[in-house]
């Protein structure tokens, strides 16, 4: 069986969860090999993580060359390993920088790229006949069955593709060594500021957002209680977003996050297709909204047509009554 | 010094998208008009113009590959003020994947590079509206060997130096590199301004020049359908989803409602 490359995606050696899911993705393809492209002293750890849900080998490259630089130093390194391990698949998180690794990785090994994927499964006959990808596409409205044709398949996964699966992996340790060109160091990261961290899930990876509109008319204080009595990440529409009540990193929508969770309250939000392609493929859609005419309760489960500020309050209370 | 700003001819998203019988994008009964997200790329284009100490020595080439009716994203981009356009059309060019895509703008870029004394950056938006892969921007980088500093919220420069702030998942990052370069921006990057009634007029007397792939030295085999890396193998229409319950709220029913729904669904 061959090997199944999952590029770690981490914040200074912490993993993040779709790493998991990768991993997972991975052993239904072939054998699960993570890339860990960091820090040398972090490597014990995410070694440790990731044997957990099931990496065979783990290839750790030191990133003293790479951490500077965007993007291009990275598809390098996968170049590089790829060379070496001939994989069957190469797998990475289907966020900005991953999509943008993986459009660079697949000039470089002249390679199929499917981005944004939801699931992943090996192809007819197991693995070995290529996986077979399943997209979300047209604001939602289509799903798309892809493979890819020619090369080692380059596929993006969306967080949530995958419940991620504990299965014990040997985790063998390959130290290895990339060489990275000048020209790939051209585009430097001169300053960087961690994102604070709000206390809530991330947003893509929530099973439950609750997002907010124009309708909150700036005060987000409802739908901020709301998501925390039941546990969930705040989206926020390109409206309230563009009105500055909250920052870019909040939007769901087109040229926001996509979010798929178990379950989307929209508040004060009236369902433009900009906003719609962001969300429509959560599994259960609410909506609160004082017109009844907005689009958005054509979407939904369950809606209620009334004001935010009263419904999601008294929502609140009595969510936090029964929770006990 | 030249900058081409990428631009692309797109379904109209507010319409109907769907895929014709070999699973490729209906380009035809649907409507198409300049990818909202390039307006974004045409604006930074042109804010570098003016910025620039001589603007008039800047040139601003607005470049798509597409159908006939793909020129009009390039008149949309002429009537806001890019200086002249380049269309790449070429009926072996239908159903072309990313990197096929990348590869003809790649070509082209080289080619404007060579008649007019090289391509100082290369401007795109972050996605198309309808692909939404924003990978053309990367791969066009990897292929031309450039730097690329891309998904821009912000951008500055001063001579030949860029710097762009980033926001991406877990930091906000600078990033910055000297031209030549691939340069993407997002729609937080600024409004794209509206073609006046001048631009509107000014824009049908500016050059529209027209390229071959044989122009560009690029294969028909390296193109289209049959050169793709990967294959759509079924499509489906997402099953309209069933009408849900509508409540009015009146004194604090809503809420009840509301609660007693999450309940039954184990939400809570």
């Amino acid at each position: 069986m061959s090997e199944i490359l999952v590029l770690v995606d981490h914040v200074d050696g912490a993993v993040r969860k779709p790493t998991y899911e990768l991993l997972t993705i991975a052993k239904r393809l072939g054998e699960p090999s993570a890339v860990f492209i960091g820090a040398t002293e972090a490597a014990d750890a995410v070694v440790e993580a990731v044997k957990k849900y099931g990496a065979e080998k783990v290839y750790v490259v030191d990133d003293t060359e790479v951490k500077g630089y965007l993007v291009a130093p990275k598809a390098e390194v996968l170049q590089q390993v790829a060379a070496q391990a001939s994989p069957g698949a190469i797998l990475i998180s289907s966020n900005a920088e991953g999509k943008e690794i993986a459009g660079r990785l697949a000039i470089k090994l002249e390679s199929g790229l499917i981005t944004d994927a939801v699931d992943v499964q090996a192809g007819e006959g197991g693995p070995g006949n290529g996986p077979v990808t399943t997209q979300s596409v047209f604001a939602g409205n289509y799903t798309v069955q892809a493979k890819v044709t020619q090369g080692v398949p380059i596929i993006t996964v969306k967080p949530n593709a995958a419940s991620p699966e504990e299965v014990a992996g040997a985790g063998v340790v390959e130290k290895f060594s990339a060489t990275i060109s000048e020209a790939a160091k051209k585009a430097q990261i001169v300053a960087s500021q961690p994102r604070e961290s709000t206390g809530r899930p991330e947003l893509t990876e929530a099973a439950i957002v609750v997002s907010g509109g124009r309708g909150t008319g700036g005060n987000f204080e409802p739908v901020e209680d709301f998501a925390d009595s039941l546990g969930a990440a705040v989206g926020a529409s390109r409206a309230a977003v563009d009105s500055g009540w909250k920052p870019h990193a909040f939007q769901v929508g087109q040229t926001g996050k996509t979010v798929s969770p178990q379950l989307y309250v929209a508040a004060g939000i009236s369902g433009a297709i900009q906003h719609r392609a962001g969300m429509q493929t959560s599994k259960t859609i609410v909506a609160i909204n004082k017109d009844e005419e907005a689009p958005i309760f054509e979407l939904v489960d369950f809606g209620v047509v009334g004001d935010l500020h009263t419904v999601l309050p008294a929502a609140t209370a009595e969510v936090t009554k029964r929770k006990g | 010094m030249n900058i081409v700003v990428c631009v692309k001819y797109v379904p109209d998203a507010t319409a109907e998208q769907k895929f014709e019988s070999d699973n490729t994008v209906d380009r035809v009964s649907v409507p198409g008009l300049l990818s909202e997200l390039d307006e974004y790329a045409v604006e930074q284009s042109l804010q570098l113009k003016e910025k620039n100490a001589d603007p008039e020595s800047v040139t601003v080439t607005a470049l798509t590959v597409g159908p006939d009716a793909a020129a009009d994203a390039i008149r949309k981009a002429l009537q806001m003020g890019a200086d002249k356009g380049v269309h790449v059309v070429d009926d072996t060019v239908a159903g072309s994947d990313a990197p096929a895509t990348s590869k003809v703008l790649a070509a082209a870029i080289k080619k404007l590079g060579e008649s007019e004394g090289g391509v100082d950056v290369v401007v795109c938006g972050m996605a198309s509206t309808d692909g939404a892969m924003s990978v053309v921007p990367a791969m066009i980088a990897e292929r031309l060997d450039l730097p690329q500093i891309t998904l821009a919220s912000v951008v500055e420069s001063q001579g030949d130096q860029y710097r762009i702030k980033r926001d991406g998942d877990t930091a906000t990052e600078v990033i910055g590199a000297t031209a030549p370069l691939v340069l993407s921006v997002t729609d937080q990057s600024g409004e794209a301004r509206y073609p006046s009634f001048k631009g509107i007029m000014a824009a049908k007397k500016k050059p529209l020049e027209t390229f071959s792939l044989g122009d560009l030295g690029v294969e028909a085999s390296e193109v289209g359908l049959a050169a793709v890396w990967t294959t759509v193998e079924a499509t489906q229409a997402r099953p309209p989803r069933t009408a849900g319950e509508i409540v009015t709220d009146e004194g604090g029913s809503g809420a009840t409602a509301l609660v007693e729904f999450l309940a039954s669904k184990k939400f809570i």
